[in-house]
């Protein structure tokens, strides 16, 4: 509907002031994209219409803006390389739909790839089936807004990632929706960028995964049922709010794995029904605050080389286990958590529970400690055991120990 | 096998009128309802159902198994002055004993369980049947206790110890082994060792069946190839039945060389 109207109303502009961009309109009688392209000028629009389409890849190395109407199909089953790989600044996508471009053992073949290029938009399209989806290598300034990718690959190998960025700045990605790729949402070697609102969810590896891609901003997205959950590793001053992280579930699945994350804030997150809600591997100086654990196996698992890190205001409400640690001197601080397991007090009502709370129990200790040991989950001497171990804590580690826990639910 | 059947239907009816297993009904009935009621998260129920069940299943079926043999001395030594054969009096009161245990575990767990499906039904069936495997082995245990033991005080001391290794110190056992030689690859050894105590071969079988199995992580997942494959289940479900047998061969063979 919008995207009509904004045609409508782009050919009324072009039209009534004689503008020196021209449009190429692409349908049934002409239905070679390829030469169209070659035929355009640069500023010029290309206007598929409803209908499908075959190409066995395109080259685009002039500005153009590339608009679908009513999502025209193209089938890219042919193609040797990518659908569309783009060299030049300021190339539009806008509601297209894309699909089957094929798997390479040796080339990173996308639906739409951008290279070294600038101010690029990718709008409300639809990328089906694709080995990877929107990639953008050495591109700055885009917006990926809108779009929804899925694929039905089975294996890592032969499913590439939905939206992946490599050596990029300042890119938006926006309303995304990713689904049943290898990682929804690559990132590597990107910086000052921000993702808002998407949606990554039944990806085979990782909803978002990114490396050594230090300021960027994650805010209000949905990660849900991928293979092995979130993981983000080697990158400083990363801001993750309002997320959602929800029924990663499995062996080997996470909620948010963090290596390596150095003077980040990851604030107002909701993690649900992970295996482990957050796994934490040499972060230093990250806040953790006001977020909201429930029903996870583990909602933390800390190990030894985290320092400094501050577990502030969050909510742990039903996890099997609220946190497991190795032993180690962490110099983390809990504080002002409140914990649906706590027993204990308030004499004086300011709101803080007048007796520490200790969140690893022994059992969750032992667990780490001893790998075998999860044989004895549940069973009922652990469980006695993690009783005795409460009314008179000897073993487990005393580092991790919220001072002030909170009575009532942190909002 | 008539006079086993007759020997049966009297017990029915007297083990009925004890009240005590009526109360253990309406106790399960109860708690399992309860915790459907009151906890929101419907797999954490079914490990609490799982854990009263590895709890009170054993520790009833010894005491009761063997207080009642206990009790109902006089009238075993009345039946056996009639030309009844030893064989078909102990097999009589063995299920007199097991079988309205397991009616009614099966009608106290099982109502809410189905009921309130939570888990898929074949978890349920396996959680239900080994309650009932574990009801028949204690039972025989318990007869095996009050046949050797005259002492009821002492067979009583017994058969609390023996719930109290099953049930804790062999996991506590099994814990020390594990931090000792926790360099070893201990997978095979912990199987076979699992292998050895009922109660936590049954709730391994029902564990791994459920979500609660990815929180065993690499470990867990090695015995859930075992448990969770054919072959597995067959080989635990046969050692749950050389678990039945072995104690049920041995109270029939300490019954019938008795002197009552």
């Amino acid at each position: 509907m919008f995207s009509k109207l904004f045609i409508a109303l782009m050919l009324l502009v072009l039209f009534s002031s004689n503008s020196i961009a021209g449009i190429i309109k692409i349908d049934k009688d002409s239905p070679s994209i390829a030469k169209a392209v070659a035929l355009a000028k640069a500023g010029d629009t290309l206007l598929i219409a409803k209908g499908n389409y075959t190409s066995s890849g395109i080259k685009i190395d002039k500005r153009l803006s590339i608009i679908g109407v009513d999502y025209p199909e193209i089938d890219a089953s042919s193609c040797k390389g990518n659908l569309f790989s783009i060299t030049a600044s300021g190339v539009e996508f806008n509601g297209l739909l894309l699909k089957n471009v094929p798997y390479n053992h040796t080339s990173d073949n996308a639906a739409i790839k951008f290279i070294k290029s600038t101010d690029c938009i990718v709008k409300n399209n639809k990328i089906n089936n694709c080995f990877f989806g929107i990639y953008l290598a050495n591109t700055n300034n885009c917006i990926i807004s809108g779009n929804k990718l899925s694929s039905t690959g089975k294996r890592e190998s032969i499913n590439g990632n939905g939206i992946h960025l490599w050596h990029c700045n300042n890119i938006h990605i926006r309303n995304n929706k990713v689904q049943g790729h290898r990682d929804g949402i690559y990132f590597e070697f990107v910086r000052g960028s921000r993702i808002e609102g998407n949606e990554s969810m039944h990806n085979i590896r990782y909803g978002l995964h990114f490396m050594f891609s230090d300021s960027c901003h994650y805010i209000n997205n949905s990660f849900i049922e991928n293979g092995a959950g979130v993981a983000v590793m080697y990158t400083r001053y990363i801001d993750m709010t309002g997320n959602k992280f929800v029924h990663n579930w499995g062996t080997a699945s996470f909620g948010l794995l963090l290596k390596d994350i150095k003077d980040s804030r990851i604030e107002r997150n909701t993690f649900t029904k992970n295996t482990i809600a957050v796994f934490s591997e040499g972060i230093n100086r990250v806040k953790l605050e006001h977020n909201t654990f429930e029903k996870n196996g583990w909602a933390l698992k800390i190990l030894a080389n985290c320092t400094d890190n501050t577990f502030i205001k969050n909510n742990f409400i039903g996890n099997t286990f609220d946190a497991a640690a190795t032993s180690g001197y962490g110099k983390n601080i809990f504080l002002g958590n409140y914990w649906s397991r706590y027993k204990g007090y308030d004499i004086n009502k300011d709101g803080a529970g007048d007796i520490p709370y200790c969140p690893v129990t022994l059992f969750s200790f032992l667990a780490e400690k001893f790998q075998y040991s999860v044989l004895l989950l549940h069973s009922l001497f652990v469980e006695a055991l993690d009783i005795a171990e409460q009314i008179f804590p000897s073993v487990t580690p005393k580092y991790y120990i919220d001072t002030a826990p909170s009575m009532r639910m942190n909002k | 096998m008539n006079t086993t059947l007759k020997i049966i239907e009297f017990e029915f009816k007297d083990v009925f009128r004890s009240r005590w297993v009526i109360l253990y009904g309406i106790f399960l009935l109860f708690s399992v309802e309860a915790l459907y009621e009151f906890s929101g998260d419907s797999s954490k129920v079914i490990i609490s159902v799982l854990s009263i069940i590895l709890l009170i299943n054993p520790l009833l079926s010894l005491v009761f198994g063997s207080l009642y043999i206990y009790y109902s001395r006089e009238f075993i030594e009345l039946l056996l002055s009639q030309p009844i054969r030893r064989s078909q009096l102990f097999f009589g009161l063995y299920f007199g004993m097991a079988v309205p245990l397991s009616l009614v575990f099966l009608v106290g767990a099982g109502l809410p369980l189905l009921i309130n499906v939570s888990e898929s039904i074949p978890v349920i069936l396996i959680m239900l049947s080994s309650g009932i495997l574990l009801i028949f082995m204690f039972t025989a245990v318990a007869f095996c206790i009050s046949t050797s033991i005259v002492d009821k005080a002492k067979g009583l001391g017994a058969a609390f110890l023996i719930w109290f290794f099953f049930a804790f110190l062999f996991d506590g056992l099994l814990l020390l082994g594990i931090s000792a030689f926790q360099d070893y690859p201990l997978e095979a050894p912990l199987i076979i060792l699992s292998f050895l105590n009922p109660i936590d071969l049954a709730r391994l079988l029902v564990m791994l069946k459920l979500d609660a199995a990815a929180l065993m992580g690499y470990t867990g997942a090695v015995f859930e190839r075992f448990f969770g494959d054919v072959m597995g289940m067959v080989m635990s479900f046969a050692m749950l039945l050389v678990w039945l047998l072995a104690p049920l061969t041995l109270a029939g063979w300490l019954f019938r060389k008795n002197d009552f």
